[in-house]
């Protein structure tokens, strides 16, 4: 490896950029007649081996060679980058292992196998009570939620402090590098976060004190302001919104949550587009990640669109725009 | 030592010059090669049929260590050290030292230079490989500026022996 230029990696990553799906792929995927013709179009793109797999095989097996290529290609060292994607299915693991203690039950399939902490050491320390094994980012917020779970058994309040730790980890970890692209997501991440708390909180007319311990610190959101605009109206949120760097998405919010997500993906993909261009430096390698799981996601809507016999025009409204 | 290089001064510094020449230039080829040489293991670990046109694009930045090669060749027949005699003045050693370093630097800097657009370049044939013609020319332009220092150090080295210093 040259210097952190990842010239070998960027290359690698520019021939396998022709295997992502680009907007004509997706048309493709959504004219497919039924579920079971979308699953065979994936098939015929490569997607799984066998030809048996269910889509969330399929989707899994995805996901699984993306991390297990970039494990190929990046440095251990340099690895830590890309945990920052990964934080939050730690925090979603940890969420899963508090519950599960507290209701003294083993329940099947809740936890995400693609973390930077093995889920059962997560599970075992929730069990015992014991966060000491777990890394710092997780331990400080595991206390205060298995506290809160197992004293007042207000499994939202315990998602609120997980959630919210888990955005400050990945803020503050982001922050800690010098890359740009990585920063922009991370910041990006913790103002759509912000926003989507303050029109839900808005319109079940949460405390200030609910305000205060659910938002999380970003540089493009003014947090006392955000507080004073969601204890005042739907309105006002939207009126601090059009002052900040987020004011094009305002319509986006006004029309549905799944508008805004869909913003959000579409701002983040436009970000890193730039990196298709870029021959050096690991950023390419991260915006193939956000690709790749913006991909993911896509797909995942037209199957699940094509599974509920949904109309085409309702599916395509939900579809991202791609890296390609 | 010292006795030496002060009776043989004016041909040391021209074999400085020599060795210079061949000596950067060499280390910018092998930087530039290698940076190339990276992306095209990338590209044909994906893509094994694509190794042909990437090979050519990985050698664009090799030239640079032939260019210092040939002059150091031609600055070691001129001052006599690769046959006849090498009696030359200090002055003429400066000389030579000089006309060997617009390719000793402008041949370093530029093979990287070359290596790091080669690699942009082979970028683009893993995307398009139609484009093969056009990936070469952006690398292939950074080879303009080796050549102009080629040409300086080629007329310099062959005319400071006719000179009467």
């Amino acid at each position: 490896m040259d210097d952190k230029l990842f010239t070998y990696a960027v290359a690698r990553i520019r021939s396998k950029e022709l295997t992502l799906f680009d907007k004509q792929d997706l048309d493709q995927l959504l004219a497919s007649k039924s579920y079971n013709d979308a699953l065979r179009f994936l098939n015929e793109k490569g997607w799984g081996t066998s030809g048996n797999e269910t889509a969330e095989q399929l989707l899994a097996e995805q996901r699984e060679e993306t991390w297990k290529l970039i494990h190929e290609l990046v440095d251990k060292e340099d690895m830590d980058v890309f945990n920052i994607f990964l934080y939050s299915n730690d925090f979603h693991n940890l969420k899963a292992a508090i519950k599960q203690a507290y209701v003294s039950k083993d329940v099947p399939n809740i936890f995400i196998k693609n973390g930077t902490v093995d889920p059962m050491l997560i599970l075992e320390s929730a069990r015992e009570h014991d966060f000491i094994k777990l890394p710092a980012f997780l331990a400080k917020c595991a206390e205060e939620a298995y506290e809160v779970m197992f004293h007042t058994g207000d499994g939202q309040l315990c998602d609120v402090i997980i959630d919210r730790a888990a955005l400050e980890a990945i803020h503050a970890r982001a922050f800690e590098t010098d890359n740009e692209l990585i920063r922009d997501y991370a910041e990006l991440k913790c103002a759509a976060a912000n926003i989507n708390i303050a029109i839900r909180a808005q319109r079940t007319q949460k405390s200030y004190e609910f305000l205060e311990r659910a938002f999380v610190e970003c540089a493009t959101l003014n947090r006392k302001r955000l507080v004073e605009a969601t204890l005042n109206s739907e309105e006002a949120i939207y009126e601090y919104l059009e002052t900040t760097v987020y004011s094009d998405a305002i319509e986006a919010i006004k029309e549905s949550p799944s508008a805004f997500d869909r913003w959000c993906d579409n701002r983040l993909i436009n970000q890193v587009r730039p990196q298709k261009y870029n021959a050096f430096t690991i950023s390419p390698l991260l915006a193939y990640v956000i690709a790749k799981e913006n991909e993911i996601k896509s797909v995942r809507i037209i199957l699940s669109g094509k599974l509920n016999s949904l109309p085409e025009d309702k599916i395509r409204e939900r579809l991202r725009d791609m890296y390609v | 030592m010292i006795d030496f290089l002060a009776s043989n001064f004016g041909v040391t510094l021209a074999a400085l010059g020599a060795a210079l020449a061949v000596f950067f230039a060499g280390i910018g080829s092998a930087q530039g090669v290698g940076i190339a040489g990276q992306a095209a293991a990338g590209v044909v670990t994906e893509d094994p049929s694509k190794f042909g046109k990437v090979l050519v694009l990985q050698l664009l930045p090799g030239t640079q260590g032939i260019y210092g090669l040939l002059i150091g060749f031609i600055a070691l027949s001129q001052i006599g050290i690769l046959g006849g005699s090498s009696d030359i003045s200090v002055a003429k050693g400066f000389l030579y030292l000089f006309a060997c370093l617009p390719m000793a630097f402008a041949g370093w800097r530029s093979a990287v230079s070359q290596g790091k657009a080669a690699a942009a370049a082979i970028g683009l044939v893993a995307k398009r490989p139609e484009q093969f013609g056009k990936a070469m020319i952006f690398p292939a332009m950074v080879e303009t500026y080796a050549i102009l220092a080629l040409l300086v150090s080629i007329l310099m080295v062959s005319a400071i022996g006719g000179m009467n210093i």
